[in-house]
C-alpha cells in the first residue's frame, strides 16, 4: 500500500458545472456542530448531550480525495450525514463550490442534493429489499423530475458503469446480489444524480479483500471519469492511506489532526494518531508491537474530559493538557499542503515540556 | 378468548431485517405452504365456507325464517331438517348458512377498516416520531388500558345493538394493536439506510413513504390482521351472544347460540352447532394465519 | 430500581386519566336523552330544562366532565337508573366474586401451562408436542361463552354432576369457597374461564423453553454432565420472570373478559352486572362497572411490571 508516490497536489479539471472557479474548495465545513440529547428521568427531561460532532471545520478540494479516520463511536457517521442534510445540524455553515448551503441566501437544499451524494456501507439496510435495482437507481432521477422512462435507461446505464450488465441485474433484488454487488447498485445510485462530491462512508468496509480491492478500483476509476470529489471515511488506516490525498483524524467528535496523507502516515504529530498508526498490523512479523498502542475505551461522548480530550489514554499528558483545550489552527485558511495537529506539543509556548520554544517576534 | 387481542401483539411479526426473497419472496412463501397440509387443508376450509355463507340463498334447503310452531326443536336428521331446529320450528341448517353471513362480514370488514385507520395511524407515528408518535401513541395506550372485550362491551353497550354499531365497535377495539404494529415496523424501516439514500436525493416525504416505507410495512402489518380476523370474529359472536349484535329475526352464529341456550335441556346437540359452526371457523383462521406467519418468516 | 418503579408508577397517571375520559364519553355516545327518559310524558319544555340545570347537563362538556370526575374520586359514581341504588356498592360487592374465581382460574392455568409446555417442549415436534398445541390452539379459538353451554350441557344435564348456574341458595352473602356445596357452583365457571389462558400460555411457555433449549449456554450445562432433568430446570427458572408477567396480565385480562362466562353461569360478579346493565340499557350502571374494570386493569399491570423488575434482573439495571 505504500507503492503511492507523494501524491500530486490536485488540479481540478474544467467542468461546466462549476461556479467557483478551479480553486475554491469543493465543499468548505465551517464550525459545524452536532449534539444530541439524552433524556432520561422520571420526567423524561434533557439530562445531557451527546457531543458527537462537536465544532469542526476543513475543506475538500476539487478533485482531491479526503479520508476520514478516527475510532468506531468518534462521530465520523454522525458528520456524513451533516454534510448530507440527513441530521439537522445545532451550529455551523456548508459552503458549497462558494455558496452557502441551506440558508436564505445561498443553494437551496435542492441543489446540495443533486451535487452531493452519499454512499452507505454495504448492510443490509442500504437497498430497498422490495425494489428490483433498477428501480432503487431510478428512484433519484424519478424524484428530481425525470420520466420514468428516461430514469431507467440512466439507470440501465449507470449499471453497466459500474460495471454490473443491466441485461441481468436490472430486475434483481438485492438479497439475489454478493455484498461487492450490492456495493456496486450502491455506488450506481449515488452517481445518479450526477453528484460532484460522493461521500463514502465504510463504503467497503464490510466487504472481503479481493472485492474492496475491486471496488476500490471501480472508484479510482470513476473519480477520474466523472470528475469527483471523495470524502472517504473508513475505520481501516490501510485503505484511507490507499485513496486518499489528504488525512483528517477524528477523536471525541473533534478533528486532532489533518494533512496530506504521507505527512500523516510518516510523520504523525498527534500522539492519538501515532497510537492509531501503531495499531496497524505491520507487514513485518519483527515490526509488530506487542502491547497495544491504546489502552481502554475511548472515554464517553456524553462528558468529555476537560481539556484536550485525549488527555486520558494520552502517554505524554501533563497538567496543561487537562487544563486548556489545544487549538487545531486555522484550518480554513491554511493550505492544503499544511499538516496541523490539535496537541499542546506541536504549538510554540503552550506550556508542555516537550512544546517547541516559541519563536520570538 | 378474553385476552387474545393483546396476546395476538405478542406473536405478531417482529419486523426482523425485511432482508428477503423478493422476486420469489411469494414464489418462496408459497413453496414453504404446499407442504404445510394443515394450513392448505385450513385454506381450503374457508374458501368453503365463505362459499356456502355467499350462496346460502342457492344452497339453504329451506327460508330460514320461516317458522313452524309444528317442528320446534326436532333433533338431529329429523327427516328433512338435517341439523334439526332451533326454538321456534326454523331449520337449524338453513339458519347456520345465513347466520354465516353475519359472522364473516363481523371478521373481515372490522379488520380492514382498522388496518387502514390504524396502519395509518402507526406509520404516521412511526415516520415522524417524537412528537407525533408521542401523540398517537400514547392515546392508543389509553385504549390498551381495556381488555379487548370489555372494551367492545363498554362501546357497544353505550351505543346499543345493530350491526353498523357492532362493526364500528369491532373497528375501534381493533385499531390500536394494528397501530402498534405498523408503528413498530416503520419505524424500523425509517432508520434504514436506503431511506436516508432516498431523502438524500431530495424525495418528499410522500414519496418516501410510499415507494419505501409501505412496501416494507405492509407485509408484517398484513400478516398480523390476518390474526385478528378469527379474534373479530369471536369477538363479534360475544356481542351477538350479550344482544349487542343484530337483532333477533336476522340468522348471527352468536344470537343462535343464545336464544338456544334456553333449550340445551331439551335438545342440547342442537343447541351447541352455531358454537361449533364459530369455533371451526376461529380455528381454521388462527391456523392459516399461524401459516401464512411461518411461511412468511423470513428467517424460516 | 426506585426510579424505575417511580417512572412506571408516574406514567400510570396518565392513563388512568384517559380511562376516565373515554368512561366519560361513554354516556356521551349513548344513544337518546337521559333527561327525556326521566321525564314523565306530559311535562313541558321548561321541565325539561329545569331538570337539566338540576343535573349538570346543561354546563359545556369539558365542565360535566370535570364535575363528574370530583365525584368518581370520591367514589360516588352515581345511581342505577334500574334498581335506583348506588352504582358504587353494586360494582364492588360484583366485583370481589369476579376477583376470586377470576384469581383461581389463573393460577390453574398457570400451574397446568407450566407443566403442559415443559412436556410439549421436551421433545419438540414429537406426539406429546402436538396433542399439547392442539389443545392450546382449541383453548385460544374457543368461544367462551359456548365452552360454559357445552360444560353446562355435559355436567349439569347429562351427569347432573354439577349445578348449571348462580351461586346457590345463599347467594354471594356467606358464600364458603372452602366447602364443597357452595364451591360447587364455581367449578364451571372457573373451569371455562381457565381455558383460554391455558391454551395462551401454554404456547408461550413451550415457544420460550424451546428457544432458551436451543440456547449456548444449555449446551455448555449438557457439557458439564448435568441430568435432561436438571437442564430443565434451570431452562424454566430463565422463563419464570416472563411467565409471572404473564400470568398477572392473564388475571388482569379475565377480570375484564369475564362478562360472557358470568353470563353463561348467572355468576353475579361484574361481568354478570354489566349483562343486566346491556339489557336495561342501564348506562350509569355500565359505566361505573367499566371504569372499576379497566381501572383494576392498569392496576394489576403496574403490580405486574414492578414485581417483574423485581424478579428479572435485566430490568433492575436499566
Amino acid at each position: 500500500m505504500t507503492q503511492m508516490a507523494l501524491s500530486p497536489p490536485p488540479v481540478a479539471a474544467e467542468d461546466p458545472r462549476d461556479r467557483g472557479g478551479p480553486a475554491q474548495p469543493m465543499l468548505i465545513v465551517d464550525g459545524i456542530r452536532k449534539y444530541f440529547p439524552i433524556r432520561a428521568g422520571v420526567l423524561n427531561r434533557t439530562v445531557a448531550e451527546v457531543k458527537a460532532v462537536d465544532d469542526i471545520s476543513f475543506y475538500v478540494l476539487k478533485g482531491e480525495t479526503l479520508g476520514i479516520v478516527g475510532e468506531s463511536g468518534c462521530g465520523k457517521s454522525t458528520l456524513a450525514r451533516l454534510l448530507m442534510h440527513l441530521v439537522d445540524r445545532d451550529e455551523g455553515h456548508l459552503i458549497l463550490d462558494g455558496d452557502l448551503v441551506g440558508e436564505e441566501t445561498g443553494v437551496p437544499l435542492d441543489g446540495l442534493r443533486r451535487a452531493l451524494q452519499m454512499v452507505f456501507q454495504d448492510s443490509y439496510s442500504s437497498l430497498n429489499p422490495r425494489l428490483p435495482i433498477e428501480q432503487s437507481i431510478a428512484y433519484g432521477p424519478k424524484v428530481q423530475g425525470a420520466s420514468s422512462k428516461v430514469a431507467k435507461a440512466q439507470a440501465r446505464a449507470l449499471m453497466e458503469k459500474v460495471g454490473l450488465k443491466a441485461n441481468l441485474f436490472a430486475q434483481r433484488y438485492p438479497h439475489e446480489l454478493s455484498g461487492g454487488q450490492k456495493q456496486r447498485v450502491n455506488i450506481a445510485r449515488a452517481l445518479a444524480l450526477d453528484p460532484r462530491l460522493l461521500i463514502l462512508d465504510e463504503a467497503v468496509s464490510a466487504l472481503d479483500k479481493s472485492v474492496e480491492a475491486q471496488v476500490l478500483n471501480l472508484l479510482e476509476d470513476l473519480k477520474k471519469q466523472l470528475n469527483l470529489t471523495y470524502i472517504f471515511i473508513s475505520h481501516d488506516l490501510h485503505v484511507v492511506r490507499y485513496i486518499s490525498d489528504r488525512v483528517l483524524v477524528m477523536y471525541l467528535g473533534q478533528v486532532v489532526e489533518i494533512g496530506p496523507v504521507d505527512q500523516i502516515y510518516e510523520d504523525p504529530q498527534h500522539p492519538y494518531t501515532q497510537a492509531l498508526l501503531a495499531c496497524r498490523l505491520s507487514m513485518d512479523p519483527e515490526e509488530r508491537v506487542e502491547a497495544a498502542p491504546l489502552a481502554g475505551d475511548p472515554p464517553n461522548p456524553v462528558n468529555p474530559p476537560s481539556g484536550c480530550r485525549f488527555h486520558t489514554r494520552c502517554p505524554f499528558m501533563e497538567d496543561v493538557c487537562m487544563a486548556k483545550a489545544p487549538g487545531l489552527g486555522d484550518v480554513l485558511r491554511s493550505s492544503a499542503d499544511d499538516h496541523l495537529a490539535a496537541c499542546h506539543m506541536v504549538h510554540p509556548g503552550s506550556g508542555h515540556s516537550r512544546a517547541p520554544l516559541p519563536v520570538r517576534a | 378468548m378474553t385476552d387474545a387481542l393483546a396476546n395476538s401483539l405478542a406473536a405478531a411479526p417482529v419486523q426482523s431485517a425485511p432482508a428477503a426473497r423478493v422476486r420469489s419472496y411469494w414464489g418462496g412463501v408459497w413453496q414453504r405452504l404446499r407442504y404445510d397440509y394443515v394450513t392448505l387443508f385450513c385454506i381450503a376450509l374457508i374458501i368453503l365456507i365463505v362459499l356456502s355463507a355467499v350462496f346460502a340463498p342457492w344452497l339453504a334447503p329451506f327460508d330460514p325464517y320461516k317458522s313452524s310452531m309444528a317442528h320446534r326443536l326436532r333433533p338431529i336428521g329429523y327427516r328433512q331438517f338435517l341439523l334439526g331446529t332451533d326454538e321456534q320450528g326454523r331449520d337449524m341448517l338453513s339458519r347456520l348458512l345465513y347466520g354465516g353471513r353475519v359472522s364473516l362480514l363481523m371478521g373481515i370488514v372490522p379488520v380492514l377498516l382498522a388496518t387502514l385507520v390504524g396502519g395509518m395511524f402507526g406509520v404516521v407515528a412511526g415516520y415522524y416520531g417524537r412528537k407525533v408518535n408521542m401523540g398517537i401513541m400514547r392515546t392508543m395506550d389509553i385504549f390498551f388500558a381495556f381488555p379487548s372485550v370489555l372494551l367492545a362491551v363498554a362501546i357497544s353497550g353505550s351505543l346499543g345493538g345493530g350491526i353498523t354499531n357492532q362493526m364500528l365497535t369491532l373497528t375501534v377495539v381493533l385499531i390500536p394493536p394494528i397501530c402498534r404494529v405498523a408503528e413498530t415496523a416503520t419505524s424500523q424501516v425509517r432508520n434504514m439506510d436506503f431511506v436516508d439514500a432516498a431523502r438524500a436525493t431530495g424525495a418528499s416525504t410522500t414519496s418516501i413513504l410510499f415507494t419505501h416505507v409501505l412496501i416494507n410495512v405492509m407485509s408484517p402489518v398484513l400478516v398480523y390482521a390476518s390474526t385478528l380476523v378469527s379474534i373479530s370474529i369471536i369477538l363479534a359472536s360475544g356481542l351477538s351472544f350479550l344482544g349487542l349484535g343484530v337483532s333477533p329475526p336476522t340468522a348471527d352464529w352468536g344470537l343462535m347460540l343464545s336464544t338456544l341456550r334456553q333449550s340445551i335441556y331439551v335438545q342440547p346437540l342442537v343447541s351447541a352447532i352455531p358454537g361449533v359452526a364459530i369455533l371451526v371457523t376461529s380455528i381454521a383462521f388462527n391456523l392459516v394465519s399461524d401459516g401464512l406467519r411461518q411461511a412468511m418468516d423470513v428467517k424460516a | 430500581m426506585w426510579l424505575y418503579a417511580l417512572r412506571r408508577i408516574i406514567l400510570t397517571i396518565p392513563i388512568l386519566f384517559g380511562v376516565t375520559v373515554i368512561c366519560f364519553a361513554l354516556v356521551q355516545i349513548a344513544p337518546g336523552d337521559p333527561i327525556q327518559n326521566l321525564l314523565s310524558p306530559t311535562a313541558s319544555q321548561a321541565d325539561a330544562e329545569r331538570l337539566r340545570a338540576a343535573y349538570g347537563l346543561d354546563k359545556p362538556l369539558p365542565v360535566q366532565y370535570v364535575i363528574w370526575l370530583g365525584k368518581v374520586l370520591v367514589g360516588d359514581m352515581g345511581m342505577s337508573i334500574a334498581n335506583n341504588t348506588p352504582v358504587t356498592g353494586e360494582v364492588l360487592r360484583a366485583f370481589t366474586n369476579t376477583i376470586v374465581i377470576a384469581m383461581i382460574a389463573v393460577v390453574i392455568a398457570f400451574i397446568l401451562s407450566t407443566i403442559f409446555g415443559v412436556a410439549a417442549a421436551y421433545r419438540s415436534g414429537g406426539l406429546v408436542d402436538k396433542a399439547i398445541t392442539a389443545v392450546a390452539v382449541f383453548g385460544i379459538s374457543v368461544p367462551t361463552f359456548w365452552l360454559g353451554v357445552i360444560l353446562v350441557i355435559i355436567f349439569a344435564v347429562n351427569l347432573s354432576w354439577l349445578p348449571a348456574t348462580g351461586m346457590g341458595a345463599g347467594g354471594s352473602k356467606g358464600f364458603d369457597y372452602l366447602s364443597w356445596s357452595d364451591f360447587r357452583f364455581a367449578v364451571m365457571p372457573i373451569i371455562a374461564l381457565a381455558l383460554p389462558p391455558l391454551g395462551i400460555m401454554t404456547r408461550t411457555t413451550r415457544s420460550s423453553l424451546s428457544e432458551i433449549l436451543n440456547q449456548d449456554f444449555v449446551q455448555t450445562l449438557r457439557a458439564k454432565g448435568l441430568s435432561e432433568f436438571e437442564v430443565m430446570v434451570h431452562a424454566v427458572r430463565n422463563i419464570m420472570p416472563a411467565a409471572v408477567a404473564m400470568l398477572g396480565l392473564q388475571l388482569g385480562y379475565l377480570i375484564g373478559g369475564s362478562v360472557l362466562v358470568e353470563t353463561v353461569f348467572t355468576w353475579p360478579g361484574t361481568g354478570y352486572l354489566l349483562n343486566k346493565a346491556i339489557l336495561t340499557r342501564d348506562i350509569p350502571l355500565l359505566q361505573g362497572t367499566i371504569l372499576v374494570l379497566a381501572t383494576a386493569f392498569v392496576l394489576i399491570n403496574l403490580v405486574v411490571d414492578l414485581a417483574q423488575s423485581l424478579i428479572d434482573p435485566r430490568i433492575k439495571r436499566s
